[in-house]
């Protein structure tokens, strides 16, 4: 075992140089042709696919040594995968971290948009698992690649409009289209549709990274996102009747706790660090007396 | 690729003192420059190339080359024995004399700038094909007002850089016009870079 | 009383520890060296380089031990590690004819030159579980004779001769060899490519879609014409010295189906043939392999889609394990984000449904529809 008892020194930030200009290229174009797909090599990372390893590539090729990172998981800085990611960060790039959202200037997200504003300067970079919106309507690359090239749209307005035909009202509740700069079709992700608005002329560059599919994209500041939807049937994001139970926020996105098996429930904001913050600032929920804290 | 036929030192020097951490600072302003078209990217020249190749060029060709991309060089430069050498040898990158196969060019002479058109401006399904023009230019300040729109611009951006032909406006229009394809430039001076992703437009302001 | 979830970070890394507990299992149960691996379990050895994309034995072995003989895993390891190395240069392409051939059969000739060679085959063993294995296994030594220098020609070369088989692939003289691990994919693929990826692909998923082509869904008349394993040199050239040096030797199982081709327009009736080429001893992928291989040329030879295993875009874009395992797994990550705004629009749908159904629950209306 001589020959391997140093199996490997990794660079900074895990990727090798020349993979990172190959992913920073990549990068460029993305943002020069907003809401398209850029092809990419991606590599295989030391983490599965589907967990992270676009945003992580992406966000290894831009992070610097001055720059602060923030990780998240369905809005939460202290999810398994996002703590996983944050250490692996630390340790590959022994790079500064953080859970407040104000003071990132590279947040890597699953899932959500925090809800707090972002600014000029910071970087939100997602992870996706399926970048092609068209991908569920039409499972051929060669065929939905087309459908871009040709602005062919249709089978999308199609579809949701089915939904309205069927439902009353459009059944897309997550991942939910958004025409980027009146050209391309985008997914934006996982994200509850109730981010998208936050996406629309944001200040921050978001950047979107899918590893197993190989695809980069990107959104600049100040460009227009919209969400697909009808004259009749304006698109609309979810609410909540009630605030959060612990900081009394409204109009943010909420998980929903059980609480036991009688069906007693609690609503609590996803973003933890918003929620902190709210608590921190003097705003008391209606159940903020009775929490405590616990390891899993 | 190129032969290196001399020896000069500054073929051989020159290049990032530290290429991990100075690529990535490069590589932060460049991305900076065409997420905010017209906003100023500064950064010292980390490299140090022979003559006429400015330090800032050659340091966006030492963050974004290597023997995955061809590289075309406007003829003066490409005559020029140390320049070609020190790109070579400092980045590995392959020159061609094909703008058609270019993924970066890189134009001192903006007087004799070719048409945008001559050079790859991607497919409809892979528009990302397409070459990014390095502009080596006097000052990115002092020349004409323009008047910059687009994804990236708040509202309007008012840049001034020195040294464009007029005929590059017209250029930039039509190249506007068949978006997605096109291409995209990065207008690189002493004092940093201003970049112009194919989504910007661009209207002339008063002279 | 809301309890919130905290100390993720200690709840991995204890996790992790458990972990190496686990794999290390009873500790008065000597612990497994890696050269008993290599040795001894060879074949997990080899199926882990196959699927890695990494020949080196005593790292597969190491993955395979840290892995607890997950095989995904184990290649998953690899594979992570294999994307951290620089790279030197492209050997040449090897010559399996040159090959130092340990095993060769072919199920087309009685007889052929070079002979048939059994080699180490679990083929004609009777499965029966040996007992003897359970205690020392003392193994006898077995019979060899002097290796032959002289090279094998392939079966494909045989023939050629008569002109009845087509020929090896001709490329575009600038074509240069694609690299799916440097390149993003792109379909449809060239046929270098696409080896690439059936190479590294699940032997699992090759073998079912092998098999699904046997039992009608794009039936190719399949023969085996020869299936050869032993060593080859690689070679690299060295510009400086004019002339290729051997870095060393590789094992690899080579397969060539033989394929009926009834002709077309563009080509006379002809053998066709199918590719595999794997690392180290793995005879049932390279089997897999080349009936894959050939059923993906459906296309370039002009037969009709009807078949699963003929879609290029399906099988390659599904058959690396890495990626598939990833994606199917992460549906383990908390998705509850999602799931919240789902719950929300159901709870909606199904409050709008009671309403027009004036409160009657879908049981009722169920069975009203069927009195």
């Amino acid at each position: 075992m001589n020959t391997h008892t140093q199996l490997a020194t990794y660079n900074f930030a895990y990727l090798d140089e020349q993979t990172k200009r190959m992913i920073r290229r990549a990068i460029l174009k993305a943002i020069a042709i907003p809401g398209y797909q850029v092809p990419f090599a991606s590599r295989e990372m030391p983490m599965p696919y589907g967990w992270g390893t676009g945003g992580v590539q992406v966000t290894a090729s831009v992070l610097g040594p001055d720059d602060t990172l923030k990780v998240i998981d369905q809005g939460a800085d202290d999810t398994t995968n996002a703590v996983s990611i944050r250490a692996f960060f630390q340790k590959v790039a022994n790079v500064a971290v953080t859970t407040r959202t104000a003071d990132a200037t590279i947040i890597q997200t699953r899932h959500r948009i925090p809800e707090e504003t972002l600014n000029e300067g910071q970087i939100l970079v997602y992870q996706v698992p399926i970048p092609e919106p068209l991908r569920f309507l039409e499972p051929r690359e060669t065929e939905t690649r087309k459908m871009h090239a040709l602005e062919e749209y249709g089978l999308m307005h199609v579809k949701l409009y089915e939904d309205i035909a069927r439902n009353g009202h459009i059944a897309t509740t997550y991942a939910y289209p958004v025409k980027v700069e009146g050209r391309y079709v985008m997914d934006p992700s996982p994200t509850p549709k109730f981010d998208n608005p936050k996406m629309h002329k944001s200040q921050a560059l978001q950047l979107f990274g899918a590893g197993r599919e190989k695809r980069i994209y990107a959104i600049p500041p100040y460009t227009d996102v919209i969400s697909l939807d009808f004259e009749d049937h304006p698109f609309e994001v979810q609410s909540f009747e009630e605030p959060c139970a612990l900081c009394a926020a409204c109009d943010v996105y909420l998980d929903e706790v059980i609480l036991d098996d009688l069906g007693g429930r609690m609503f609590v904001c996803s973003d933890t660090d918003h929620c902190e913050k709210r608590r921190a600032d003097g705003h008391v929920g209606p159940l903020a007396g009775e929490t405590a804290e616990t390891a899993p | 690729m190129t032969a290196v036929q001399s020896n000069s030192a500054s073929m051989f020097q020159g290049g990032f003192a530290d290429p991990v951490f100075n690529a990535q600072l490069v590589f932060r302003q460049i991305m900076d420059a065409l997420a905010r078209p017209g906003r100023v990217a500064e950064f010292n020249g980390l490299a140090n190339p022979p003559a006429p190749l400015s330090p800032t060029v050659a340091s966006i060709a030492a963050t974004l080359f290597d023997h995955d991309t061809n590289v075309w060089l406007d003829p003066a430069l490409a005559r020029n024995e140390q320049v070609a050498g020190w790109l070579t040898f400092n980045t590995s990158a392959p020159l061609t004399r094909e703008p058609l196969d270019a993924d970066f060019a890189i134009l001192l002479d903006s007087g004799s700038l070719p048409l945008l058109e001559s050079f790859s401006q991607g497919t409809q399904e892979y528009p990302d094909r397409s070459t990014t023009l390095i502009l080596q230019i006097a000052s990115l300040t002092g020349g004409r007002k323009l008047c910059l729109t687009g994804p990236g611009i708040r509202d309007v951006d008012n840049s001034a850089p020195n040294g464009l032909p007029d005929h590059f406006f017209d250029q930039w229009a039509s190249n506007g016009l068949r978006f997605p394809r096109g291409v995209d430039v990065l207008l690189a001076a002493p004092d940093g870079v201003i970049g112009l992703p194919r989504t910007v437009k661009i209207a002339l302001g008063e002279s | 009383m809301y309890v919130a979830v905290k100390g993720g970070e200690a709840a991995i890394s204890n996790a992790h520890k458990l972990l190496a507990d686990r794999r290390r299992g009873d500790r008065s149960v000597p612990a497994m060296h890696i050269e008993q691996i290599i040795e001894q379990l060879g074949l997990a050895v080899d199926r882990i380089m196959s699927e890695g994309s990494l020949y080196d034995r005593e790292l597969a072995a190491l993955a395979f031990k840290q892995a607890r003989g997950d095989m995904i895993e184990a290649i998953f390891l690899l594979r992570a590690y294999r994307t951290t190395l620089p790279r030197f240069g492209y050997s040449n392409p090897i010559d399996t004819g040159a090959m130092l051939i340990e095993r060769r059969i072919s199920a087309t000739y009685k007889d052929l030159p070079g002979g048939q060679l059994l080699g180490p085959t679990f083929d004609y063993t009777h499965r029966l579980l040996d007992p003897e294995l359970m205690g020392s296994d003392a193994v006898e030594e077995p019979q060899t004779r002097e290796g032959n220098d002289a090279r094998t020609p392939r079966v494909s070369e045989i023939l050629a001769h008569e002109g009845l088989i087509e020929d090896d692939g001709d490329l575009p003289d600038d074509h240069q060899t694609g690299d799916l691990t440097r390149e993003p994919m792109e379909f449809p693929m060239t046929r270098d490519v696409r080896l690439q990826a059936l190479s590294r692909a699940d032997e699992g998923f090759l073998l079912a879609l092998g098999y699904s082509t046997q039992r009608g869904f794009a039936r190719s008349h399949p023969f085996a014409g020869e299936i050869r394993i032993g060593e080859v040199d690689i070679e690299i050239d060295v510009p400086e010295l004019g002339f290729a040096v051997s870095l060393g030797r590789i094992r690899v199982t080579e397969c060539q189906m033989i394929n009926q081709f009834k002709g077309s327009a563009k080509s006379p009736p002809q053998f066709t043939r199918g590719y595999g080429l794997v690392f180290g001893q793995s005879e049932r992928k390279a089997m897999a392999m080349s009936l894959v291989d050939r059923t993906l040329r459906a296309t370039e030879l002009g037969e009709d889609l009807t078949a699963p295993a003929q879609d290029e875009e399906f099988v390659i874009s599904h058959s690396d394990n890495v990626q598939a395992t990833g994606f199917v797994e992460h549906l383990k990550l908390p998705h509850y984000v999602d799931f919240q705004a789902e719950l929300d629009l159901v709870r909606r749908m199904r409050a709008e449904y009671e309403q027009t159904h004036d409160g009657e629950t879908p049981d009722d209306d169920g069975l009203e529809a069927a009195q």
